[in-house]
């Protein structure tokens, strides 16, 4: 068991997901479950390699600095559960 | 006159350019097998037949006109991951809520301007995390597939179509498409593909555009076909496939005329077999499938070798890392303040929690959970670090590989359809579904599933074919081959039909 309860409800605040007790205890199990079996990645040898990047070597695109999009607000705030003229209405944050 | 919806995509293009039927009789047709099978089916989570129509006139007019593009009036399904302009794209959660984009995405855009015509919005997996399209917010795709039954009889249990592109599977086995958009990102065009008796590939990473397609695994998603015949989806991928300057992993490479690879055989292909994919306890009727597409690959003039990739059997773990990781980053915009899914709380943290919570399904809290521990403080190196190195040493295999081999054959999946809630208990259990597929993924290579032989069930096996990377060319010459030994894979009893 890697993961105990307290971890479990910690990544969960982190993943910003409430979960019940029922969930946290069952999570529990399925995740310690889950990351003893990705463990056997340790028996791999990986202390001479790099990570993996990419697929084929490619250059990293460069774009010119320009605009090339915008005066769009209407279509970005379209599908906003609260709008008031062009801006999105969200819980207070600040008291 | 014959049953449109039986066509292939190549038939269906033949019959237009001769003017046996206008495009708009044949978006009806599957309109109307829509309607009718849906019900049974579940495949199409939201159907656009005025849309549908609009665009077959507009075809019948460039058909008249003498100027039709290279997909001219073909109705095809569309995967709910990938963003349609004014049209609801869910990828099939309930946190995307009523969500309208506002653009397309780029492989939809390049099937519109090629002249397709969109049917409507096919099911899946929630964000594409699943092998058996369980995890729906829409509920089950049932395939079109069932099991033999005792005597003469088909039982009537109800299998399911694979997963992630489960709708696109059903859909495409069922003749409600042509053929249909799906995406990969550990099996998901091959897997559902193999347990439907259809063809799918998923190309080299790369070779699509990511733009405008729901985001689940960034360094793995690759969009892709699911079509009734190889050179159905060789028409697909070549209309799919562009260079993007949205996506800057999108490859600035030509995309080859696939069509035009299919018919060029096999004589002299090397074709690698390797010996980590026989895993312990392989069923018999994997290995006879295996073995007949040996068999008939080498009776086509291709050599088989014997090849070893040391790191398979690390591949699949090492998924398990790489992709909660990425889901878990990519599904932190899901915040209920932008768009989809708001639940009021207390406070701003309250209602981000309630929100995610509501609108997420059991599998995908999961594995952003995982995603989330994996990446937390101090756990960055021991787990998606460590994962990305592994990446290498399996992408090393294949590069080993290829100085003795052209292609490699394995089976797609370790095991045929299985009946909904088999493998929903244990997570680990509908994992291993993927345990052929994902090597291809975690190396970014070119992968197909093309139809092979049938389970001691009834139910259609596959047979997975992996390239250099872009050379899908090779993958449709060989799957042709194999297509043309095993033969076309169709459902012998149309019941969905029969309301």
């Amino acid at each position: 068991m890697q993961v105990d309860e307290a971890t479990v409800r910690r990544i969960a605040r982190l993943a910003r997901i409430k979960i019940s007790d029922d969930e946290a205890k069952s999570l529990e199990k399925e995740l310690s479950g889950i990351l003893d079996w990705v463990k056997q990645l340790d028996e791999v040898d990986t202390a001479a390699v790099e990570p993996m990047t990419r697929v084929v070597a490619q250059k990293l695109k460069m774009r010119d600095d320009f605009i090339t999009d915008g005066e769009i607000a209407d279509a970005v705030t379209a599908n906003a559960p609260l709008v008031e003229d062009h801006y999105f209405v969200v819980p207070k944050v600040v008291e | 006159m014959t049953d449109l919806t039986e066509l292939t995509m190549v038939e269906a293009r033949d019959g237009l350019k001769k003017k046996a039927f206008t495009a708009l009789e044949l978006t009806d047709a599957f309109l109307a097998a829509i309607d009718k099978a849906n019900p049974a089916l579940n495949a199409f989570v939201l159907q656009t037949p005025e849309h549908a129509r609009a665009q077959a006139q507009a075809s019948d007019k460039r058909i008249v006109a003498g100027n039709a593009r290279p997909l001219e009036g073909l109705p095809i399904g569309n995967k709910d991951l990938f963003c349609t302009n004014g049209i609801r794209t869910t990828a099939c959660s309930k946190i995307l809520d009523d969500f309208k984009p506002t653009y397309e995405s780029t492989v939809g855009q390049n099937l519109w301007d090629a002249g397709a015509v969109m049917l409507g919005k096919l099911n899946n997996d929630e964000f594409a995390m699943g092998s058996s399209n369980e995890t729906s917010a829409f509920g089950n795709v049932v395939s079109p597939w069932r099991r033999k039954g005792k005597g003469e009889k088909v039982s009537t249990d109800k299998l399911v179509p694979g997963g992630s592109s489960g709708g696109s599977s059903a859909a495409v086995a069922a003749g409600l498409c042509l053929a249909a958009t799906a995406t990969d990102t550990g099996g998901s065009i091959r897997q559902p593909a193999a347990l439907t008796g259809t063809v799918g590939i998923k190309p080299t990473y790369g070779r699509c555009s990511r733009w405008g397609i729901v985001a689940f695994a960034s360094s793995l998603d690759q969009a892709g076909p699911i079509a009734k015949t190889v050179r159905d989806a060789a028409l697909m991928l070549k209309a799919m496939a562009s260079h993007d300057p949205k996506d800057t992993t999108s490859v600035d490479a030509p995309v080859p005329d696939y069509e035009a690879a299919v018919g060029n055989g096999v004589k002299g292909l090397r074709v690698g077999i390797p010996k980590e994919y026989r895993v312990d306890g392989m069923s018999k009727e994997i290995q006879k499938l295996w073995d007949d597409g040996i068999a008939w690959l080498k009776t086509a003039g291709a050599t088989i070798h014997d090849i070893s990739l040391p790191h398979t059997k690390y591949a699949l773990p090492a998924y398990y890392i790489v992709a909660p990781a990425e889901c878990s980053s990519n599904l932190a915009r899901y915040d209920g303040m932008r768009y989809g899914l708001r639940v009021s709380g207390d406070n701003l943290i309250d209602t981000y929690e309630k929100t995610r919570a509501a609108g997420f399904g059991k599998e995908v809290r999961r594995r952003i959970l995982i995603g989330t521990y994996v990446l937390s403080a101090g756990y960055y190196d021991a787990y998606y670090l460590k994962a990305q190195k592994v990446r290498t040493l399996i992408k090393r295999d294949f590069d080993e590989a290829w100085s003795k081999v052209d292609v490699v054959l394995t089976p797609t999946t370790p095991s045929p359809a299985f009946a909904f809630g088999d493998k929903t208990g244990d997570p680990l259990a509908m994992y291993l579904e993927d345990i052929f597929t994902v090597t291809v993924n975690m190396a970014g290579l070119p992968g197909m599933s093309v139809p092979g032989g049938f389970s001691s069930e009834g139910t259609p096996l596959g047979l997975q074919l992996i390239g250099k990377p872009f050379d899908e060319e090779t993958l449709f010459r060989t799957a042709q081959v194999i297509e043309d030994a095993a033969g076309r894979f169709t459902v012998p009893d149309k019941w969905w039909m029969k309301g």
